[in-house]
């Protein structure tokens, strides 16, 4: 029809006009009335083989520096808003860089911020966050409220540092943190497609369960049997040849755990699935309209089992990744809220697998920062930093990252016929 | 028909409504959880994998090992949250139910305000979140503010619910205003509020308790603000069961009673009908949020006012999230949750003392995690056994109201 | 391909949806499956469709037996089927639409997308379709969505095409395109299942025509068949064209409509510039194919859409109500039976008894402070029970339990027991029995007999001439005419097509 009388899709003034509050408070409180002192960027580690000097700055200099640049972007943002255009998402990115650095600039005045260290401790942290968001992203797609991630990374932890254990051999460790993972999840997908519980609900419950049952175990077993059951260690540190030389980067992503290198293949891999292969299509499909795929032959309940149970099973790595990966044994509901963390990431990464996982990064970022700026500017009150993430997650499910659209048939049960 | 007739006919369809709906599956579920749970007793008891050496050569000794484990753990759950059979005196053998009761309470005001809001259709998981903010007005005023006895109590009360019902208006007004979605805000808040709460308690102009030793923690309540004893001394309960059983109340008559309930369920069940019935479906969304994280705010009152302990940051004691569960259980209906918070209370009260004989507590989370699962899908109980398909007339609800509503039936 | 359908039978519980449904459809011809609403078209071709399952007697194709299990089956099996409500999917674009079920891949199951655009592109041009593969379904009119969902069952082979009430949503224009599609489409063989029930479009495109009702085949015919023939064979008796009624005797105006757009969920003006006056006293109709503006207009009146811009107005008895809240609205008299009753009409868990009070939950005579007057409510809800006839157990039984007469009787009841001075009735006899279609269509004369203006929005001719004192068109947002309850359905048609003299 040609009825377009008045097509008034606005993009909305929401992005310039948080983005140049915010480089406005850089400027006056990290700026102008910002720390006195050299800040020194260490780029490389005294180990590396080659060694860059590092950056030194005056702390308020690079807030005043940063801000004015972080107002420049928001007025690049202001001109896109008034074109009726959304700001890139990589400008905002290099957006968030900017304000990173000023903050950490501020954090460590008289002191240096060793680059390397705090962002490849991000990734390592994130790295369980980035595969529960995947079981988030894979359940949520094809129609699954995924709550129950936390419980599926408790599962893969727990599994992970018994089996390990008890076989030494970390690779069956891994696998059956898999498999259990992928088994609970497979409680999910049959509550959620065969007997049409409410999901969410569902979901909150094996929380609940797997607590309570790894909290059992623990408190029965674990601790009882330490030595033989509850030791595992660590996965080696696997240096990639020539790639870990690589000033800054190396350090970063190719001096890692496996848990690492196989979280960032499993997110392009999963994005790929998901929008370049049959597959993905028929996926998304299920996800976005069931009776539709349903009547060109696409099995509803069968994509669904499948895609939430294998997310389940990248899940259970993300959770073998908390023990095996890092801690070296398991902790009473170690997962601490990561579950939730990852489901937070999957919105604000607008259910992407590559846009979550930069999310999950911001998350093992603030992680970080949180401890370190309580050794560089003790009486920093942490709490906030901590806070900013969820805050972020609310700004953005509020609608300043643009509509966020989640799969159309999300939590609603297919019911043939 | 004559009317004898008419009773009789109602009779059997609620019979059937029993068999197919609520109260028998809620019986099963209970059942097969503690089921569960027996299972993980029996699995991790030494004696009994020890047994299963010999298992064919004398199979009566794991067996007895497996009765032993499951007879004394829930017979210590039973000692230590009901009746003490050991206590010399009666005073001390009822003291387990007094701490039912006393740990129930919180339980049953939080699970009526999450049983709320799955009444309105909307999923409130925040309730921890909730509960914290309540804390911290409560504390605040507890320990901030000197007035006179009881009017203390009361208004510290009233902050409490004020400042959770607060969070929960603001979550409803965000879900409201921009369509977010509650179950991620809700679980953004907890953390958020979480957060907040251990600033509040670093900071000595804030709640940080006078005598600070660097962890994060409050003073205790003032003594005018505490919530009294309610049966002397020797027991531990005080009046936050009183302030619970009115909740139940006020709720059951908001949900069935009044027309601010019915506003409520309309929007629950179809939000479409509801706008075209000039409701504003928004606020009603904020209301419902207001009013659930009211009731979680007495539980909070009840976290900061019933002990004259400090709050810690752990002081939520997870009520917000066992608040789920007991709504699930308790079937969002008053009476119901009135019930499911007593039974997860007497877990509470009954860990210690199976930590007593050696039994882990925890054990009590897989029953209570196994209970609510098959209460979060009723064709699964119904599929194990075999039972008939939920009959949809109202004849349960029409006898309910029998029962709880004056001259309801004429 | 020859299709046949042979003693197909299909019950949901007590009802028995098809019964015993025979049907040929010859390679290469049009044929009309006429009926009703409710006859039990679209569950028989769901049948065809292997979405549901026949419980008795079986389809063959070139009179060899088939078993459908699922729509995958039919299609394998050269069935195509447009359904009534599309499947498509509104983020994916035409090329990943038509693909999907048969992607054309390269390795690893990696998308072959330049085939899928070539595929359609292919298939768009042979029909002159003209369809971008690269657009977002949701970006485009249902027009070119219906063409998409053509191409969709092209794509596979289809041999046996089953459209299902392809033109409720299509203008007149857009309606006579797709007449052209489908004789093309017969033309190269394709066998073409049209249901419909809508007279004028079977006569004018079918090759044969079946006519079901109530789940039976009641008759065939050929397209020069009379359509008083038809409609008889359709409705199962002489059509009555009035309902007695005396003329209408207007009073003063209630409302009063002034220069009113109102924009819908897409933010397409879809009310344009629309000014109209009713009367105390008289039913203003308003005709129209769906998807004019009739929806939003109702929306508007009741107060669930704003007006866009400024100069729109509209005043009840005089009081302006133009950004009246919907509460307002009902306060100040208006009654609304709306078009959807399942999703606006009434909550389907409620008991009757709670349904009839469901826009009066605020200070009214089911209320005393802030209780529900039980009592009260009870005593009222049985009187209306009765005065409308709703066919239920008890008072107490849930709305979901009633047909949908009954329950429209509820909607009905509800609104007209209410001090109202203006009665919108949206579709008020859509899916509804012609029994209670008869005692709705009484009570909407009563009504105005009493005095009260009403405002009918209906897509149905016959019951726009009918009950209309006067009849308003609207198309494309605008009311292109206003006229006489005596206009003959040619130009009554021309109007909704747009064609103004």
């Amino acid at each position: 029809m040609s009825n377009t009388v008045a097509t008034e899709v606005k993009v909305g003034f929401k992005s310039p006009i948080v983005m140049g509050s915010i480089g406005l408070l850089t400027i006056v409180f990290m700026g102008f009335l910002g720390r006195e002192g050299m800040v020194g960027f260490e780029i490389s580690r005294r180990q590396d083989v080659i060694q860059v000097p590092a950056l030194d700055i005056d702390s308020s200099t690079l807030g005043i520096i940063s801000g004015v640049l972080m107002l420049a972007i928001s007025g690049f943002s202001l001109y896109r808003s008034m074109q009726n255009q959304k700001t890139p998402i990589w400008v905002s990115s290099i957006y968030g860089l900017i304000g990173v650095t000023a903050l950490l600039g501020w954090l460590a005045a008289e002191g240096t911020v060793p680059i390397a260290f705090i962002a490849g401790t991000a990734l390592v942290l994130a790295v369980p966050i980035i595969l529960g968001a995947m079981a988030g992203i894979m359940s949520e797609r094809v129609g699954i409220t995924n709550i129950a991630i936390e419980g599926q990374l408790l599962t893969g932890a727990f599994m992970a540092a018994v089996v390990s254990s008890i076989t030494k051999s970390y690779l069956l460790g891994t696998l059956s943190a898999m498999f259990a993972a992928a088994l609970l999840s497979m409680v999910l997908a049959v509550f959620s497609i065969k007997f049409l519980a409410q999901q969410i609900i569902v979901g909150v419950v094996l929380n609940v369960l797997v607590i309570g049952i790894t909290n059992f175990l623990y408190q029965q077993w674990l601790t009882e049997d330490a030595e033989n059951v509850n030791f595992p260690g660590t996965l080696d540190i696997i240096r990639i040849p020539v790639l870990s030389d690589i000033p800054l980067l190396g350090p970063i992503f190719f001096e890692n755990r496996i848990t690492v290198f196989l979280a960032i293949l499993i997110v392009p891999t999963i994005w790929f699935v998901l929008f370049k292969t049959r597959l993905g299509l028929r996926a998304r499909a299920v996800g976005e309209h069931p009776l539709a795929a349903d009547t060109v032959g696409i099995g509803v309940g069968r994509t669904r089992f499948w895609w939430v149970t294998i997310g389940g099973s990248i899940a259970g790595l993300g959770g073998a990744a908390l023990t095996i990966g890092n801690a070296g044994a398991f902790g009473r509901e170690m997962s601490g809220g990561f579950g939730f963390i990852a489901l937070a990431v999957v919105i604000l990464g607008r259910w992407h697998p590559i846009s979550a996982a930069l999310a999950a990064l911001l998350f093992g970022f603030s992680i970080i920062l949180r401890v370190w700026a309580n050794q560089v500017s003790p009486g920093i009150p942490t709490d906030f930093i901590t806070m900013v993430p969820y805050l972020v997650t609310i700004i953005a499910v509020v609608g300043f990252v643009g509509q966020s659209r989640p799969p159309k048939a999300l939590a609603v049960p297919y019911v043939k016929g | 028909m004559s009317d004898l007739n008419k009773t009789d006919n109602m009779t059997s369809q609620v019979m059937k409504e029993i068999l197919s709906g609520g109260l028998l599956r809620t019986v099963i579920a209970i059942v097969l959880g503690f089921l569960v749970g027996a299972i993980f007793m029996i699995g991790s008891n030494k004696e009994f994998v020890e047994s299963l050496a010999y298992i064919f050569a004398r199979p009566g000794d794991a067996f007895s090992a497996a009765a032993a484990v499951v007879g004394d753990g829930y017979g210590a759950l039973f000692k230590g949250s009901i009746y003490n059979f050991d206590a010399d005196t009666f005073e001390k053998a009822i003291r387990p139910l007094t701490e039912t009761l006393r740990l129930g309470a919180p339980l049953i005001a939080a699970g009526l305000g999450i049983g709320l809001t799955f009444r309105v259709g909307l999923f409130n998981i925040g309730g921890t979140g909730q509960l914290i903010f309540g804390m911290i007005f409560a504390t605040y005023v507890a320990t901030r503010v000197e007035l006179p006895m009881v009017l203390h109590m009361v208004v510290a009360l009233i902050a409490g619910i004020v400042g959770a019902a607060l969070l929960g208006a603001l979550v409803g007004f965000l879900k409201a205003r921009t369509g977010a979605h509650e179950v991620i805000l809700t679980i953004m808040m907890n953390y958020i509020a979480l957060y907040f709460f251990t600033f509040l308690m670093r900071n000595p102009d804030l709640l940080q308790e006078s005598r600070a030793t660097g962890n994060p923690k409050a003073d205790a309540a003032a003594e005018t603000a505490l919530f009294p004893k309610l049966l002397g001394d020797s027991y531990s309960l005080h009046w936050g069961l009183i302030f619970a059983l009115i909740a139940v109340v006020v709720f059951w008559w908001l949900m069935e009673r009044s027309t601010i309930g019915f506003r409520l369920r309309m929007v629950g069940f179809n939000p479409d009908a509801a706008r075209a019935a000039g409701i504003n479906v928004e606020k009603t969304y904020i209301l419902a949020m207001a009013l659930s994280a009211g009731f979680v705010g007495v539980a909070a009152a009840n976290q900061s006012l019933g002990v004259a302990v400090g709050v810690t940051p752990s002081a939520h004691a997870n009520i917000g999230f066992d608040a789920i569960t007991v709504a699930l259980l308790g079937g969002s209906s008053g009476p119901g949750i009135l019930l499911a918070g007593l039974l997860f209370g007497a877990f509470k009260a009954g860990s210690p003392s199976m930590q007593v004989i050696g039994v882990s507590p925890e054990v009590l989370g897989i029953v209570q995690g196994a209970i609510v699962l098959f209460i979060a899908a009723p064709p699964l109980i119904r599929a194990i056994f075999r039972l008939p398909k939920p009959q949809t007339t109202n004849a349960l609800g029409e006898m309910r109201r029998r029962i709880f509503v004056k001259g309801g039936a004429k | 391909m020859k299709l046949e359908l042979c003693g197909i039978t299909k019950r949901f519980g007590a009802l028995v949806a098809n019964d015993a449904i025979d049907l040929v459809i010859e390679p290469g011809e049009i044929h009309a499956l006429l009926g009703e609403n409710g006859a039990g078209k679209s569950t028989l071709m769901n049948v065809l469709y292997g979405l549901y399952t026949a419980d008795e007697g079986h389809i063959e194709l070139d009179g060899v037996k088939q078993n459908f299990s699922g729509p995958g089956d039919a299609m394998a099996a050269g069935i195509g089927m447009v359904h009534q409500h599309f499947m498509l999917i509104p983020v994916f674009t035409v090329a990943e639409n038509v693909a999907l079920g048969h992607e054309p891949t390269k390795a690893l199951g990696i998308m072959d997308l330049a085939t899928a655009r070539k595929n359609v592109i292919e298939i768009s041009d042979r029909f002159g379709f003209n369809v971008d593969p690269d657009a977002l379904i949701e970006d485009l009119p249902v027009g070119v969505q219906q063409r998409v969902e053509i191409i969709k069952a092209l794509s596979r082979d289809a041999k046996v095409l089953v459209l299902d009430e392809p033109t409720a949503v299509l203008t007149p224009q857009e309606t006579d395109e797709l007449m052209e599609i489908m004789r093309q489409l017969a033309k190269s063989g394709t066998s073409i299942v049209f249901i419909t029930h809508k007279l004028r479009e079977v006569k004018a495109v079918a090759d044969r025509i079946t006519v079901i009702r109530l789940g039976k085949v009641v008759g065939t015919a050929q397209p020069d068949a009379s359509t008083s023939e038809l409609a008889s064979l359709m409705v199962g008796r002489e059509v009555m064209l009035t309902v007695d009624k005396k003329l209408a005797t207007p009073g003063k105006v209630v409302l009063e409509v002034d220069h009113v757009s109102v924009l819908d969920d897409r933010l397409q003006k879809a009310v344009n510039d629309v000014s109209f006056q009713v009367h105390e006293g008289e039913i203003l109709a308003l005709a129209g194919v769906q998807g004019n503006g009739q929806t939003e207009l109702a929306e508007f009146l009741l107060g669930l859409r704003k007006p866009w811009g400024k100069e729109g107005k509209s005043s009840l008895n005089g009081k302006e109500i133009t950004n009246a809240t919907v509460r307002q609205s009902l306060d100040s008299g208006l009654g609304f039976i709306p078009e959807d009753r399942k999703t606006d009409g009434l909550v389907s868990e409620f008991s009757i008894a709670e349904n009839l009070m469901l826009n009066s939950s605020y200070k009214s005579r089911f209320t005393k402070g802030l209780n529900i007057n039980f009592a009260a409510r009870k005593k009222i809800a049985n009187e209306l029970i009765e005065e409308f006839d709703v066919r239920t157990p008890s008072a107490e039984t849930p709305a979901s339990k009633l047909s949908g007469g009954n329950q429209q009787k509820v909607v009905v009841a509800r609104e007209l027991s209410r001090e109202i001075k203006l009665l919108i009735a949206s579709q008020p006899t859509r899916g509804v029995d012609v029994g209670s279609i008869e005692f709705i269509h009484e009570r909407i004369i009563a009504e105005r007999d009493a005095g009260k203006a009403v405002v009918l929005i209906s897509t149905e001719l016959d019951e726009v001439l009918a009950l209309a004192d006067r009849i308003a068109v609207m198309y494309r947002g605008k009311i292109v005419g206003v006229v006489g309850p005596t206009t003959s359905r040619e130009d009554l048609g021309k109007l909704m097509a747009g064609v103004t003299a």
